[in-house]
């Protein structure tokens, strides 16, 4: 009999110090029954992969307000890569301009959430994302 | 999810570790595999708890602590240090919010130090239930030192007595009375005191108060009685009554914030260690612990064999049965077993 639960990090990479989503996110999916890791504010990408790879978790949710998405995220991958965490699943959260979606999902993000998205709806795609890859 | 390679994880693969970690965490044959393979390595590590009420600053002190354990240490070169951060699983959802590694930022990058933190689901001792065994996969995999961060615990919570061979319990001022300081509990399972926010203006009082506390507990002829409940075992004991435990916890003054206090602490610890070794406790309390961890896993195996066995129609009619409050559950255990 095995006790699996979903384990995710919520990271801030980057400068801005507005962590206000990240925190609702994080009690939302802990109130989802998940395992929820908060690292709080300024993660390089090379923290949030090192902390990826040590607490083992299935999700990484990335909140970022200052901008600098297409220029984190993709070296957040990179970073999780070259841990060998090629099964780890990542969404984003915060504030993302519609054009800059399609080349962030392109990158490897299965979802860009933005301000107001419910979250039971985030809830509900991580259990689908970890489902499908069932590790 | 790959097969887990042990002999990756005694060589230092951080990621084979982590999967290890997970494959016991989530009861896994594979966990058990590991735990099994990993074991005749283990006894070298040097567990230590760092216990106290939620709000003390036990993360702050354990980064402090961790990075200045990494500069330390005579006999060896730097020792390898693990940290397991335990916080609470909500009762209701299940779920668990783990946010020990905010005040852990500074240990990032350090190659040498290896974070996890891990949700109690449902345990009550301010432990998990696989903190034991996540100790022996850590201790297996070559870390000198493991850092055990309880829940935050209040006076009852003291199964971390049991598992580290080193317990520091931590108090801030301002946090209750003398009478706070002689109740029984979590004071008692002290082995080093640490009064953090020494910065504070109450901060003597406090450390004066567990000072006399301590006069108190150790002035007077009777051995250290029942102290970290080494007695306490329900199985005959054969080897624990030789040793008695003579050590007179200190008590330290911190500011975990700013590291003040922090390379005195470590010289503590280290004269601990120094201490149970000597004195033979260290063995003492190794014998304590796999004692009970064979406990605990003859209880939950013989409660699976009574599981596939248990005859389920008629285990729900006697439900009922109790239910309608024809006769109580401890004469309905003698019908079932």
């Amino acid at each position: 009999m095995t006790d699996k639960k979903i384990r995710v990090l919520i990271a801030k990479p980057g400068l801005d110090g507005h962590d206000r989503g990240a925190k609702v996110i994080a009690r939302a999916l802990r109130d989802a029954g998940m395992e929820v890791i908060y690292t709080g504010l300024r993660q390089t990408p090379e923290m949030i992969a090192e902390a990826a790879l040590q607490e083992g978790v299935n999700v990484v949710g990335l909140s970022i307000l200052s901008g600098a998405h297409n220029a984190l995220v993709p070296a957040v991958i990179e970073k999780l890569h070259e841990n060998g965490l090629n099964g780890v699943k990542v969404f984003l959260g915060g504030i993302i301009p519609e054009d800059d979606i399609p080349g962030l999902l392109k990158k490897g993000v299965y979802a860009v959430y933005g301000p107001g998205t419910d979250t039971q709806k985030v809830a509900e795609e991580i259990v689908n994302a970890v489902s499908k890859e069932d590790n | 999810m790959p097969k887990i390679d042990p002999h990756a994880i005694r060589q230092g693969d951080r990621l084979a570790l982590s999967r290890a970690l997970s494959a016991v965490e989530n009861n896994e044959q594979a966990g058990q595999e590991l735990q099994s393979f990993l074991f005749p390595f283990t006894g070298k590590a040097h567990l230590i708890g760092v216990t106290g009420a939620s709000g003390v600053g036990k993360s702050t002190l354990v980064n402090q602590l961790a990075k200045a354990l990494r500069q330390s240490r005579t006999e060896k070169d730097t020792p390898k240090i693990a940290i397991v951060a335990v916080d609470p699983t909500s009762p209701f959802t299940g779920g668990a919010l783990l946010g020990d590694r905010i005040r852990m930022q500074d240990l990032a990058g350090d190659k040498g130090i290896f974070i996890r933190s891990m949700a109690s689901r449902g345990a009550l001792g301010g432990l998990a239930h696989k903190t034991a065994a996540f100790a022996t996969i850590l201790d297996g995999a070559g870390f000198d030192i493991v850092l055990i961060e309880t829940v935050g615990a209040g006076q009852a919570e003291v199964d971390i007595a049991q598992l580290a061979h080193t317990v520091i319990v931590v108090e801030a001022p301002g946090m209750g009375d003398d009478i706070q300081a002689i109740k029984a509990g979590i004071l008692e399972i002290a082995d080093i005191l640490v009064v953090n926010k020494a910065d504070r203006p109450d901060a003597e009082n406090t450390a004066l108060a567990l000072r006399a506390m301590l006069d108190m507990a150790h002035g007077g002829s009777l051995p250290v009685a029942g102290k970290h409940m080494r007695q306490n075992a329900k199985l005959p004991q054969t080897e624990s009554h030789t040793v008695s435990d003579e050590w007179r916890p200190p008590v330290q003054l911190v500011t975990a914030t700013k590291g003040k206090g922090v390379p005195q602490l470590v010289e503590e610890i280290t004269h601990h260690r120094k201490y149970l070794l000597e004195s033979g406790l260290w063995q003492v309390k190794e014998a304590h612990r796999l004692r009970r961890d064979l406990e605990t896993l003859i209880r939950e195996s013989l409660m699976d064999q009574w599981q596939k066995k248990v005859d389920v129609s008629k285990f729900e009619s006697i439900m009922k049965d109790i239910l309608d409050r024809k006769y109580a559950p401890i004469d309905a255990v003698k019908l079932l077993l």
